[in-house]
């Protein structure tokens, strides 16, 4: 990378600015999700039996609570890193890499959350929102949070690639 | 883009090898056809089951019970991703010639990149809704039924596993077509 002056235009400043900006979004989304995630419990009395609800009790839960785990440790290692030309280019990989990790997590979560929903009469398996409301509402807030994870490290990709392409920064 | 064609910058100063475009478009077929595959062996996925569930006197009353990919929303996503990225998969081949433009070929890629998404999703919902399938859920009262429809359990795992490899080449495709975005190219023979 040439060591010319470090002169950056107004806009590339308000770019880059917005681009840390979401790197911090981030962070706080995915421990939004693994914390609303891991604290969803619920548990009901049916016919003198208590039903609890847990989302260890789900793999495809347990795989998103994971995911956004490692994605969260994952950006708050980033946000120190400085933006030498070495390890930025290690950097787009990982971040391509955990975006990826992030959609599969949500995508499985939502198929768990639609059949705890609208459960599947063909299969027998009834809806356990209307018993277990709270926990339902746990797993929409940690969905909600995975979302928005998702979109961040998204354009937080986008970026990347477009610096891979044209570097204007030093 | 801030560089003119002309001046070389220090990512553009690879040259581009023949071989990653015929890596490229050899990754591209693999994808399209694991793709296809997969959407193809979940759409025929039905099993039919006729059980008797009561005796009349010396007349069985028959019921049949049937388990098709169209019950489940996380299946119908995944015939219509994998669908979809073969779709896209084809058209990008067929229509090579018209991309060899710089901006087309940024396109390609960042559609590369979407389609991967949509594979990637498909396979993870469709992933979670088979292993329900097969080990149930007793903490919610929800029984497997592979051991009801074995026929239906075993497509639909190979149509996983075709997914999951689709997966994996549409990944490595990814790759190499970010490191040819990065070389020069003379003879604008990318992919």
């Amino acid at each position: 990378m040439s060591t010319a002056t470090y002169n950056l235009t107004g806009m590339a400043k308000v770019v880059r600015v917005f681009f840390l900006l979401l790197r911090l979004l981030a962070v706080a989304a995915t421990l939004c999700a693994v914390i609303v995630m891991a604290t969803s419990h619920d548990s009901t009395i049916v016919f003198g039996i208590t039903l609890e609800a847990k989302f260890q009790h789900t793999p495809a839960l347990v795989f998103f609570v994971i995911a956004n785990g490692i994605a969260f440790i994952y950006s708050l290692i980033v946000l120190f890193v400085p933006s030498t030309s070495l390890l930025s280019r290690s950097i787009i990989v990982f971040d391509v890499i955990l975006a990826m990790l992030l959609t599969a997590a949500i995508a499985a979560a939502g198929a768990m959350a639609q059949l705890g929903k609208k459960g599947n009469s063909h299969a027998g398996w009834f809806p356990i929102c209307d018993r277990v409301p709270n926990f339902c509402d746990h797993v929409m807030g940690a969905m909600i949070c995975g979302c928005v994870g998702v979109v961040t490290f998204l354009l937080i990709v986008f970026y990347d690639i477009h610096q891979v392409l044209s570097p204007k920064f030093p | 883009m801030a560089d003119e064609n002309g001046k070389q910058t220090e990512t553009e100063s690879r040259p581009c090898h023949q071989t990653v475009a015929l890596l490229l478009v050899s990754l591209r077929l693999a994808a399209l056809v694991a793709t296809s595959t997969a959407a193809g062996l979940m759409a025929f996925n039905k099993e039919t089951k006729t059980i008797t569930v009561a005796v009349v006197g010396t007349n069985p009353i028959l019921q049949s019970f049937t388990a098709a990919f169209q019950q489940t929303p996380a299946f119908v996503y995944f015939v219509l991703a994998n669908a979809l990225a073969s779709l896209y998969n084809l058209l990008v081949m067929l229509l090579r010639p018209c991309l060899k433009n710089r901006g087309r070929q940024v396109l390609v890629h960042l559609l590369d990149m979407v389609v991967f998404a949509l594979v990637v999703t498909g396979a993870a919902a469709a992933a979670s809704m088979a292993e329900l399938g097969k080990n149930g859920n007793k903490y919610a009262r929800w029984n497997p039924i592979c051991d009801r429809f074995e026929a239906f359990c075993i497509r639909g795992g190979a149509a996983l596993v075709a997914a999951f490899i689709g997966a994996v080449l549409l990944l490595l495709m990814n790759a190499f077509s970010a490191i040819g975005l990065t070389c020069k190219n003379e003879a604008s023979n990318n992919n």
